[in-house]
């Protein structure tokens, strides 16, 4: 499977033909789809475009003008030789447009397929509205698409899993109440090795801080923990975390299209901020939560903006250095390279800040092209890598681009990659291999907390 | 609380404890807490390397622990601490432990007026509500939501009652979870049960749940209304017990409806944490009256004063006659108290407490990491500047005030006059 | 065909100007009114100097990323928009009809530059054709409905070129040159000829989420 050599294709060499799609199976949709009955379809499709949309989707159907520039902004289309299948407007017209207008009148298989291109095949990574000159927002009709095919239960297995751990757990990964306070501790205890006076406040009321993670991070990656505790406590900051549900500030119930349970989520999190009467909640690295808490459950709740302040990492690490709260004590040696995560860059603008941040930590940084708000996409974000194992190699091998960008990278020395989201860390992970690109993968964090003074 | 006429009422300054000698004599000195009559501070504090104990006035607990958290007193004064040894874990109460010891415990909650305690244990992987010790007699393989009567003397909390394995899609959808009523499981399952609530007697419970992945309704002991929402939130009784309300999501708005159905005619962008004065005659809610702009709504007539960023802690008063809560504006906090906002914008604010007649309302507040304290609109002179502060507490007749509080590095309980 | 020179000359213009004007106010006015119900976020998030720093790096030619990667794309769908909409009013026939029906009058382009205009405009048109029929993501995309909307904008630069030149047929020309016009203008607000009117609309309105919001660019 694994293609060694990386192709520098143009899509200049596009295909007359392209091979056809098949239905990658998938229990969700296949069970889901065989549930329907055209009546069910037509009532849902109508209510969500009665009662759930409006203006917007109407005007971004009726403004298209079928001109295809939105194309060469999509990986899924670099990687695909120019598919046109692939394209952001292709994926609309197989899907969104096709709904409206046939007004609902359409059946279970391509329900079935609507839903595997809108859950699989687009990662609501909005580079798409930075190539439309009338910035059709093909993200939001896509996730459109997504939140009928929640309401008609057609929604791939493991994202739809991951969902409900979201509403009995309010945390991605099933994690128990009692699991996660005892990460916690034992994080703690872990870390206290290393500096005995190490703390991780837990319910600290009035503290500065709530620093909030992601349901894997206590199961998987029960590291970052730790090392944002000691990168904590060498600055010196006033902070906690909480011991109820609450903490996991993920949500994957804003990429089934379930709406009401990432308002849920969202309510739960920062409620837990207001009863601790923290100030801010300072995020790990993660970007889809960020877009979470930043524009998207908050919105669904009434909060114009997120009610508590949330401060990304990136931005945190910078404001430490900017402020001198950490030191370097020996700055990273590998040349290193960054990918920019869609959520925090086009979702943020956080890309100068992590340069900066990357700069201060590293000797030797290595631009990958295209960069900043252009960057393109890991292919794991909008949930994609969410939808598991049936689909991986159809995410894989729908951002080869991705693996020529960082090829090109490499070429140029570059032997680190830094991802500041967990979902790129998934997706780049897998791309890396796929493509045998030999790379080390890093959060921000990790490196800081290899070269800080402690 | 009935014990206040015993406290120490008496106008003037007592320094408690001197923290700074705590700090010297430990290796560490975690959060403080204070009992409610202000007479004791304690907080865990390490005592080896690896060895922790509680300290209370100074005075250390008999007894290492592998570890100590969660110091709270209880509403009755009570000292209590999560703490473990040897990988097990019970909660200590002045200084004894419950006998029964659990892989995990965690979670303590006090009733009312303090007399029981319940915390959430786990043992050989399955979950129980334990109240005073006691753990319930069947474990669940999973228990969430916690929720205590209001004299503690019943608990309640969501429930898996059907083991499930991540993956198992159709499964969940089918219903895993219910409500456990002193370990006693409803008869029915539902997709989800989140918050719920307990009659002021004890004896019935409402709570939110999701029936399928699209339909959310309030269930009354078992039964589910008869009308579906696309969202529910947290259920209360009315303080007779007779009637059930909560905020539904419908027709796209936000109201509140009472056994099942709409109540307030009213629709809201949002509407929560709705709570009802003593005597039952008015429900205020914490309220969205249109996109992005917050207030409280005192029987479905919003305040006129809105808040741009958020508005949290609605606090009805003592006498039911009066409503106040928290807002923030542009990252800064004020206390609102009837629709009126009072002096002054904080780095934060906490929700204001009420003397037991309503008349005098008293509000924390900070600025730049110091403490004080907002008397009736105004700041209080010379109660300000404290490293540590809780919230003030009135005399049962409304005439003084209790301030407890930590100034260069000494515990103080102060009693002031307000008349 | 005198009378129906006359109907087209008459009455059908003033249709097609109430179709235009009153239908794109119609579109914007009904549109606004549904956002206001059923998108609250647009008016929320609006905001007006991110909303025109957008518009502006999408009217001036390369004035984005994706403008400058495709050159010649974006000289041509310039050049055509520029000259469509400059040629109907600055040429000198429509000029003297407004001073005629009138008495009102505004500068006008030479003939000279009136006729490179068009035939630029057609060539454009003819430009897109291509592009539909060659490109596998535009032909992907199209349907029998862009050829059409082609056809209509096409129509009134081709017939009126052929009138203006006093070509054989030229009076029927004049006919079709006025009635495939007056097509056009009432096309606008009813077909995707109305990215004309929301332009400034999804483009602010996606300029206010990532420059206000998101701290973003967006082009
Ligand atoms: S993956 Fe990104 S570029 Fe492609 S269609 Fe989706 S949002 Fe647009
Ligand atoms: S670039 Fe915009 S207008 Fe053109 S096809 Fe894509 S979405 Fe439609």
């Amino acid at each position: 499977m694994t293609e060694t050599v990386i192709r520098s294709r143009k899509i200049k060499e596009k295909k007359r033909v392209y091979p056809p799609r098949r239905p990658v199976p998938d229990l969700g949709l296949d069970k889901g789809a065989e549930k329907l009955t055209p009546e069910r379809i037509e009532s849902t499709i109508r209510s969500v475009l009665d009662n759930e949309t409006g203006a917007r989707l109407k005007v971004y159907v009726d403004t298209c003008a079928h001109c295809g520039l939105c194309s060469e902004a999509c990986h899924f289309f670099w990687s695909h030789d120019g598919d046109p299948s692939y394209s952001p407007a292709g994926k609309v017209k197989q899907t969104i447009s096709e709904i409206v207008k046939k007004k609902g009148k359409v059946d279970a298989d391509f329900i079935r397929g609507a839903a595997e291109i809108a859950y699989t095949e687009c990662n609501l990574c909005r580079r798409c509205s930075m190539y439309c000159p009338f910035g059709i927002d093909i993200a939001y009709m896509m996730l459109t698409v997504r939140r009928i095919a929640h309401l008609l239960g057609v929604v791939p297995q493991y994202i739809q899993d991951t969902a409900h751990s979201h509403s009995a757990t309010m945390n991605q990964m099933w994690v128990k109440d009692d699991e996660w306070i005892d990460s916690l501790l034992w994080q703690e205890e872990e870390a206290a090795e290393e500096i005995p006076e190490l703390r991780i406040p837990l319910e600290k009321e009035g503290a500065d801080i709530l620093y909030s993670v992601i349901g894997p991070e206590p199961k998987f990656r029960a590291q970052l923990i730790y090392q944002a505790a000691v990168i904590m406590h060498e600055a010196g900051v006033d902070w906690t975390m909480p011991a109820t549900p609450g903490w996991d500030n993920s949500d994957m119930c804003m990429y089934t299209g379930d709406n009401e349970m990432m308002g849920r989520l969202k309510k739960v999190h920062f409620e837990t901020a207001m009863r601790l009467k923290n100030k801010r909640i300072v995020m790990g690295e993660c970007g889809h939560a960020f877009r979470s808490i930043f524009d998207m459950g908050n919105r669904w709740l009434a909060w114009k903006m997120p009610p508590i302040p949330v401060t990304h990492a990136i931005e945190f690490y910078a404001e430490l250095f900017r402020d001198k709260k950490i030191k370097v004590k020996k700055k990273f040696e590998k040349p290193v390279t960054l990918h920019d995560p869609c959520n925090i860059v086009r979702g943020r603008g956080l890309h100068e800040m992590a340069r900066y941040v990357v700069n201060e930590i590293c000797t030797d940084f290595i631009e990958m092209h295209p960069n900043r708000e252009h960057n393109f996409c890991c292919s794991a974000g909008g949930g994609v890598i969410n939808t598991g194992p049936p689909f991986r190699n159809k995410r894989v091998e729908g951002n080869r681009i991705k693996a020529e960008q960082l090829f090109a990278a490499k070429s140029k020395g570059a032997q680190v990659v830094i991802a500041p989201c967990h979902n790129c860390h998934g997706g780049l992970e897998d791309i890396i291999h796929h493509y045998n690109l030999k790379m080390e993968l890093k959060f921000l964090g990790d490196i800081i907390y290899e070269v800080m003074e402690r | 609380m009935n014990g206040m006429h015993g406290w120490d009422w008496e106008i003037g300054r007592r320094e408690i404890a001197d923290l700074s000698r705590w700090k010297a004599e430990y290796k560490a000195v975690h959060e403080t807490c204070v009992s409610p009559d202000g007479e004791r501070i304690a907080a865990p504090v390490r005592t080896g390397e690896t060895e922790f104990g509680l300290c209370e006035n100074g005075e250390l607990w008999e007894g290492e622990f592998d570890k100590v958290w969660y110091a709270r007193y209880t509403p009755d004064g009570r000292l209590t601490a999560l703490v473990s040894e040897m990988g097990e874990w019970t909660l200590a109460v002045d200084g004894a432990a419950w006998e029964e010891r659990f892989e995990f415990l965690w979670d303590p909650r006090f009733s009312k007026e303090g007399g029981h305690i319940t915390a959430v244990g786990q043992k050989g992987r399955k979950y129980y509500a334990v109240t005073d010790g006691v753990p319930w007699e069947e474990g669940f393989d999973n228990l969430t939501n916690l929720t205590q009567s209001p004299d503690g003397s019943h608990a309640a909390a969501a429930v898996q009652i059907i083991p499930m394995t991540e993956g198992e899609i159709f499964k969940f959808q089918a219903g895993v979870y219910t409500v456990a009523v002193d370990g006693q499981p409803w008869p029915r399952n539902f997709v989800n049960v989140w918050e719920m609530s307990f009659s002021p007697d004890g004896k019935r419970v409402a709570a939110e749940v999701r029936i399928n992945l699209y339909d959310y309704t309030i269930v009354v002991d078992g039964v589910p209304w008869d009308t579906v929402f696309k969202t529910v939130w947290k259920p209360v009784f009315s303080p007779s017990g007779d009637e059930v309300t909560a905020p539904v999501r419908a027709n796209g708005k936000w109201t509140l409806a009472r056994n099942g159905a709409l109540l307030w005619k009213r629709g809201y962008t949002q509407l929560w944490h709705h709570a009802y004065s003593p005597d039952g005659s008015k429900i205020a809610a914490i309220v969205a009256p249109k996109y992005g702009r917050w207030t409280v709504a005192v029987d479905d007539t919003p305040w006129n004063l809105t808040f741009g960023d958020l508005v949290t802690d609605l606090v009805i008063s003592p006498d039911g006659g009066r409503a106040g809560c928290v807002g923030k504006e542009k990252e800064r906090w004020s206390v609102v108290v009837d629709g009126k906002r009072w002096y002054g914008d904080y780095d934060m604010a906490w929700g204001p407490v009420f003397s037991a007649d309503g008349r005098r309302a008293a509000a924390k507040v900070e600025t730049k990491k110091t403490y004080g304290i907002l008397l009736d609109g105004k700041p209080l002179p010379e109660m300000d500047g404290f490293e540590v502060l809780w919230s003030p507490v009135f005399s049962p007749d409304g005439d003084r005030l209790l301030v407890r509080g930590i100034r260069e590095g000494a515990y103080i309980r102060e009693v002031i006059s307000i008349s | 065909m005198h009378t129906l020179y006359n109907l087209v000359s008459g009455p059908l213009v003033w249709v097609a100007f109430i179709l235009f004007i009153g239908g794109s106010l119609y579109r914007i006015i009904t549109m606004a009114i549904l956002a206001k119900e059923k998108d609250g976020a647009v008016y929320a998030y609006m905001d007006t100097y991110h909303a025109f720093r957008s518009i502006y790096h999408w009217i001036i030619p390369f004035g984005s990323r994706n403008m400058k990667r495709k050159p010649i794309m974006t000289s041509v769908a310039f050049v055509f928009h520029a000259c469509l909409i400059l040629v109907p009013i600055f040429i000198l026939g429509h000029v003297m009809l407004w001073k005629e029906s009138f008495d009102i009058a505004w500068w006008y382009m030479p003939d000279l530059a009136a006729d490179i205009m068009t035939v630029l405009v057609i060539s454009a048109c003819v430009f897109f054709l291509v592009r539909r029929l060659t490109q596998p993501e535009v032909k992907y995309l199209t349907t029998a409905s862009d050829f059409v909307l082609l056809g209509i904008v096409a129509a009134p630069f081709i017939t009126g070129f052929w009138a203006a030149h006093q070509w054989p047929g030229m009076r029927t020309a004049l006919i079709l040159h006025m009635l495939s016009g007056e097509i056009m203008l009432a096309a606008i607000p009813f077909t995707r000829l109305s990215h004309m009117i929301f332009f400034p609309f999804t483009r602010g309105y996606m300029g206010s989420e990532f420059g206000a919001v998101k701290h973003a660019r967006d082009w």
